[in-house]
């Protein structure tokens, strides 16, 4: 039996290795630079990390530097050796898109001093780690504007990812959105424990239909909570990417992002010499997130509303933090006059739903 | 009418050649694949080994691929030999992962070889515990113990993403459902640049080979799985050894989890496994129970894991065509054994004349 199986071995070996002459092997080439992403999710999922491959497609065209990715990575230990292989491939930029890689992303960093890290939506940095994201609540209080108008039920489903900051801001930002023009509304909040998982996100979203909602709005990657309210008649709305042509029906706009110009900044920053690490959270302002245009599903009346707030968010002179705000219990969490700050919007203490979500936070129970 | 009838009759020269017809056909038909994806299938074989054997990174990352599925293997083939269907693996390393965790988590500050020591037996006794109920109620009640040990997966799968979203999750994580990093004590040290994980298996692998074929309690397992009754009329204490050689299954399994969740997660989560337990066991069967061939196998797996890693980062190659593609070679890999153990044939044809043309 032992002489067969070695005999098996060599057989794969002889084959192999037949390849191998012909076969290529990847060359680090000199001094330039050559980028690589690390995504969560395929780049086709309609979402979150298409809108980072769009991102890096914009990159691969205006700089016409290499680029190269590892898609669906998990957030363990699997996204350190996604990070490696790519450095292994002659990457020296590295953009790592999902929260969970922080402390991967922050410990490759470590190990190699002579890549420029960049880590999307978490709070570290290094020497050559930089953290970027963006003032998402701006759109997603817009997004709250046309949910308030369109919810005949007064009820808006909700399906989210982690109980995290990044999270729970954009929910807080949406119902305050939602009050804004509409006080009777309450925002049901469904978890689903993953970024993007078609399946649970679908079933959370049908859960929250059932419960009487009538409009769904996701912290999610996949489109599936946007095609299960067009399944009930119901109306939804996207996040990450325009998404209009996964359920015509049902979609009226998305908070969206655009990851582009900003990529494109950044590695010509370090081909110039000039990479300092940095924590970059643009907004409206900048164009690196905005709202999706509205389709023909959203309310006639949104539109002048989202343009009005829209254009002093573009001004700075809105803050959508801003005091008197109540969390759930009636408590007073932000004082008349006073607003947060991003750092406060993505901090640790954003473990609070305002008054009108209807979900708990349990992580803190 | 197809009937299948064990084969009785193949020389070795004939299942070498069938084990050469279904790798050449694995990689052919798996280059028509990389043919339509577009690429040259002579460059992406070529890749997978540059990626695995190609440098030193590469090579590393394949032996650190090697080390817990060999661990686990040798746990699964004491099992096996004694023909106990120990599907449980995944969740014994799950459960040696808890264990060990359980104990780097507590006692950080302990001295590093006595807190990696107790992390071990953490490992081992948690393993070998979660191994041990389908084996007690085998023994009592007669269940099923494929069907118990793989249910026991999920249970243990579970308990962990308990503790991850629960009662373990890190205070400073902001909320991410993550179980806070091991200490540096609780982190196995590095020799030669990969950790010791290496020489553990590598040890275990002569251990277990000795264990199995050179001591009295190796060989009784042997006879057990041979026949309970004979083992029973020798006066052997059945049930004694069975108890033993799966808290041992078990406990190798548990070991593997705590040398994943030491040297490579650094923490315990739902990902400490990455699915080492199932795949272990196809390197056990192809390994057919013996210490050595189980290495090599784990070897030449983890060779095409890490291969298939390289080729997606190198050609870009979606991350789900990379599995079709280790999928289509092990298909006809494990599809040989079938055609090599048994024989095909029509009801028309008789067995006996099959036998005659000597196929």
């Amino acid at each position: 039996m032992t002489k067969k199986v070695i005999a098996l071995v060599l057989v794969v070996m002889m084959a192999f290795s037949l390849a191998l002459m012909t076969g290529c092997s990847a060359g680090t080439s000199g001094s330039k630079v050559k980028v690589g992403f690390v995504f969560i999710g395929p780049v086709k999922d309609g979402g979150w990390t298409e809108a980072h491959a769009n991102g890096m497609n914009y990159l691969k065209e205006q700089l016409k530097v290499e680029t190269m990715h590892r898609e669906m990575v998990p957030e363990g230990p699997e996204s350190k050796k996604a990070i490696k292989e790519l450095i292994n491939a002659g990457c020296n930029v590295i953009f790592t898109t999902s929260f969970g890689y922080m402390d991967p992303t922050l410990e490759m960093a470590k190990e190699n001093p002579n890549v420029k890290f960049y880590h999307c939506s978490g709070f570290k940095t290094a020497d050559n780690m930089s953290n970027y994201f963006g003032r998402m609540h701006e759109p997603r209080y817009l997004s709250g504007i046309v949910a308030g108008l369109k919810t005949k039920s007064n009820k808006i489903g909700y399906v989210a990812a982690y109980e995290i900051p990044e999270v729970i801001s954009g929910i807080n930002a949406f119902t305050l959105g939602v009050q804004s023009v509409n006080p009777n509304a309450v925002v049901k909040v469904r978890w689903s424990h993953t970024w993007i998982d078609s399946a649970k996100e679908k079933d959370a979203a049908v859960a929250l239909l059932d419960d009487g909602c009538d409009v769904i709005s996701q912290h999610n990657d996949s489109t599936s909570p946007q095609i299960a309210a067009q399944e009930r008649g119901a109306f939804a709305l996207g996040y990450n990417l325009d998404s209009r042509n996964a359920a015509p029906k049902a979609y009226m706009t998305a908070p969206i992002w655009n990851w582009g110009p900003y990529y494109v900044n950044e590695v010509k920053s370090i081909m110039e010499g000039k990479f300092k690490a940095s924590a970059y959270h643009g907004g409206i302002k900048e164009g690196i997130l905005d709202l999706a245009p509205l389709t023909d599903v959203a309310p006639a009346e949104a539109k002048a509303k989202v343009e009005e707030v829209r254009k002093k968010m573009v001004e700075g002179s809105f803050e959508v933090f801003k005091g008197p705000l109540q969390d759930q219990t009636g408590t007073v969490k932000v004082p008349e006059g006073k607003f947060l700050t991003y750092e406060e919007i993505f901090g640790t203490d954003m473990n609070w739903f305002v008054k009108g979500v209807e979900g708990k936070i349990e992580a803190q129970k | 009418m197809i009937r299948i009838a064990k084969r009785t009759d193949l020389t070795k020269l004939q299942s070498i050649k069938m084990r050469i017809a279904a790798v050449l056909l694995a990689l052919l038909t798996a280059g028509i694949f990389i043919l339509v994806l577009g690429h040259n299938p002579l460059s992406v074989y070529g890749a997978m080994l540059v990626g695995a054997f190609g440098n030193l990174y590469g090579f590393k990352e394949t032996i650190l691929l090697t080390i817990p599925l060999v661990i686990t293997s040798l746990g699964i083939s004491i099992a096996f030999k004694m023909k106990f269907w120990n599907i449980g693996a995944e969740g014994q390393i799950f459960m040696g992962a808890f264990g060990a965790s359980f104990v780097a988590l507590n006692f950080p500050h302990l001295p590093k070889p006595l807190l990696l020591l107790l992390m071990a037996v953490g490992g081992i006794l948690c393993g070998g515990i979660w191994a041990l109920v389908p084996a007690f109620f085998k023994a009592q009640f007669g269940t099923n113990e494929t069907l118990f040990t793989l249910m026991m997966n999920y249970i243990a799968l579970k308990w962990v993403t308990y503790l991850q979203y629960g009662p373990w999750r890190d205070p400073q994580a902001n909320g991410f459902p993550k179980i806070a990093d091991f200490g540096e004590n609780a982190i196995l040290p590095k020799f030669l640049g990969i950790h010791i994980g290496w020489i553990i298996a590598l040890v275990l692998v002569f251990a277990i080979n000795l264990f199995i074929h050179h001591t009295k309690k190796g060989y009784e397992i042997s006879v057990i799985g041979e026949s309970e009754n004979t083992a029973r009329y020798a006066g052997m204490d059945v049930k004694k050894i069975i108890v033993l050689a799966i808290l041992l299954s078990g406990g190798l399994c548990g070991l593997a989890g705590m040398v994943q969740a030491s040297a490579i997660s650094k923490t315990l989560s739902v990902d400490v496994s990455g699915g080492i337990g199932f795949t272990a066991i196809i390197t056990t069967w192809l390994g057919q129970l013996s210490s050595p061939l189980i290495l090599l196998v784990s070897f030449l797996f983890a060779v095409m894991i890490q291969g298939g890693a390289y080729i997606q980062t190198v050609f870009q190659i979606p991350q789900a065509a990379a599995s079709v593609l280790q999928g289509m070679i092990l298909f006809f890999v494990l599809g040989s054994e079938f055609f090599i153990q048994y024989k095909v044939f029509f009801r028309n044809q008789s067995a006996s004349e099959l036998t005659k043309e000597g196929i």
